[in-house]
């Protein structure tokens, strides 16, 4: 599983675990019923205390994100579409106060980075096509 | 009251003049990665030593398995794995025989589980200790403290002067301790990625005495780093309340305080400035600001 922890920005190592395992279910990264994989194996591959991956197992089951088979493993639960795109919502805001944030330290207005987000929108062809095609 | 595997209070001990530990109190529950964290000479190594009854304690109490490891060292030692920074490893054994020495002292012995590790280590059991590189030391010493599968196992200084692959064995090797039926682990580092990676407790020691003691992820909430800019310069670290340690010049500080804290920021607001950036302070930045080894520290805190 593509999980990366960083040591530097103060998030929680379990919290950079659960926000990221919500990300490749939110993208489709992980789909419903696919297998995560065990505690010491994760544990292994991060170089993280086993205690660390139970702690974000449990809060992602206690979301009703995941879920343990009796002796067999844990599994991505079948979240209805709601869920997700709350995930998804969630994950765009966070992304979107981090710029707002930097942009008034630049001293950009909400104006300069809405006309800012056009020019680069429409630098990308393919993505520019595709916001078209959903407006309509 | 959770069972402690390792409990000691009030623990003082000195060396000639020079008190070595100031009234420490140190307890670890069954199934937790204990960190230990502290400079050189804060008291790490007496601690551990104490654990393991190679010194006897002063005045304050050690128990280990509900024994005391000083009068009942079979009882204890037996259940430990030890793995020390110096790794007094005979010289003149070969690896096998080193094996095969440590194996008398431990019934719960695990040969297969003891080769496995030596051909994932790719060590020569029919080589001398004495000519094997540091590295391949430490992972001899690593399979000798690891291979009786012990309840506790203790590492002082792992990881010191090791490349990375050899670390990383180390690392593999608390983990499995911990994830194979909620085994201990106490280990001491200067290497602070390394505890906070690896530990659920974290005990900071600064000149013989606890200065931090708790939870990781507690610890972390209790401190804060922020980012902050002034409309004017300062040549001196502004007195900001709850502050513990700043580092910057001018009109940018970097500060370390506790927090959540609503004092903080208006301090801040008194000085004629404001908060850019604020976020949950990282091991290392806590532990810089307690040890006071941040360039300025603030005497007010």
């Amino acid at each position: 599983m593509d999980i990366t922890i960083s040591l530097s920005d103060g998030v929680p190592i379990y919290r950079q675990i659960l926000n990221q395992i919500k990300y490749l279910m939110a993208s489709g990264q992980l789909l419903p019923e696919e297998e995560l994989p065990p505690i010491r194996t994760l544990a292994l591959q991060l170089k993280v205390t086993p205690n660390t991956v139970v702690k974000a197992y449990d809060e992602l089951e206690s979301a009703g994100l995941i879920h343990k088979r009796r002796g067999a493993g844990t599994y991505v639960s079948d979240v209805t579409s709601p869920l997700a795109k709350r995930e998804r919502q969630r994950i765009i805001e966070q992304r979107v106060d981090a710029l707002l944030a930097e942009a008034h330290q630049l001293n950009f207005t909400a104006d300069d980075i809405l006309r800012v987000l056009r020019e680069r929108l429409a630098a990308m062809p393919r993505l520019a096509a595709a916001a078209a095609k959903g407006e309509r | 009251m959770e069972h402690m595997l390792v409990d000691v209070n009030n623990l003082s001990r000195s060396f000639g003049r020079r008190l070595a530990l100031d009234r420490v109190n140190f307890h670890v529950a069954k199934g937790r990665v204990c960190g230990l964290v502290g400079a050189n000479g804060a008291g790490k190594t007496t601690l551990i030593k104490h654990l393991l009854g190679l010194l006897r304690a002063q005045s304050g109490s050690v128990r280990v398995f509900d024994h005391d490891p000083v009068r009942d060292p079979v009882a204890v030692l037996s259940r430990i794995g030890y793995l020390s920074e110096e790794r007094e490893l005979p010289e003149w054994m070969r690896v096998d025989e080193l094996m095969a020495y440590t194996q008398a002292f431990h019934p719960t012995w695990d040969t297969s589980y003891a080769r496995q590790l030596l051909e994932t280590f790719a060590l020569d059991p029919s080589k001398k200790i004495k000519e094997l590189s540091k590295g391949m030391r430490a992972q001899a010493g690593l399979v000798a403290a690891v291979a009786h599968r012990p309840e506790l196992l203790i590492l002082d200084e792992p990881s010191s002067g090791l490349d990375v692959v050899v670390r990383r064995d180390i690392l593999d090797a608390i983990v499995r301790t911990v994830a194979d039926d909620g085994r201990t682990v106490i280990f001491s580092s200067h290497l602070l990625d390394e505890v906070e990676r690896m530990s659920d407790h974290v005990t900071m020691i600064h000149d013989g005495r606890v200065t931090l003691s708790g939870a990781l992820d507690d610890l972390r909430r209790r401190y804060r780093r922020s980012r902050v800019r002034f409309r004017e310069g300062f040549d001196h670290p502004p007195v900001l309340e709850s502050a513990l340690a700043m580092d910057g010049g001018g009109r940018m500080w970097s500060v370390v305080h506790s927090g959540p804290s609503e004092e903080f920021r208006l301090s801040v607001l008194t000085h004629g400035g404001e908060i850019v950036e604020s976020r949950d302070a990282t091991l290392e930045e806590i532990f810089l600001a307690r040890a006071g080894r941040s360039r300025r520290q603030v005497e007010a805190a």
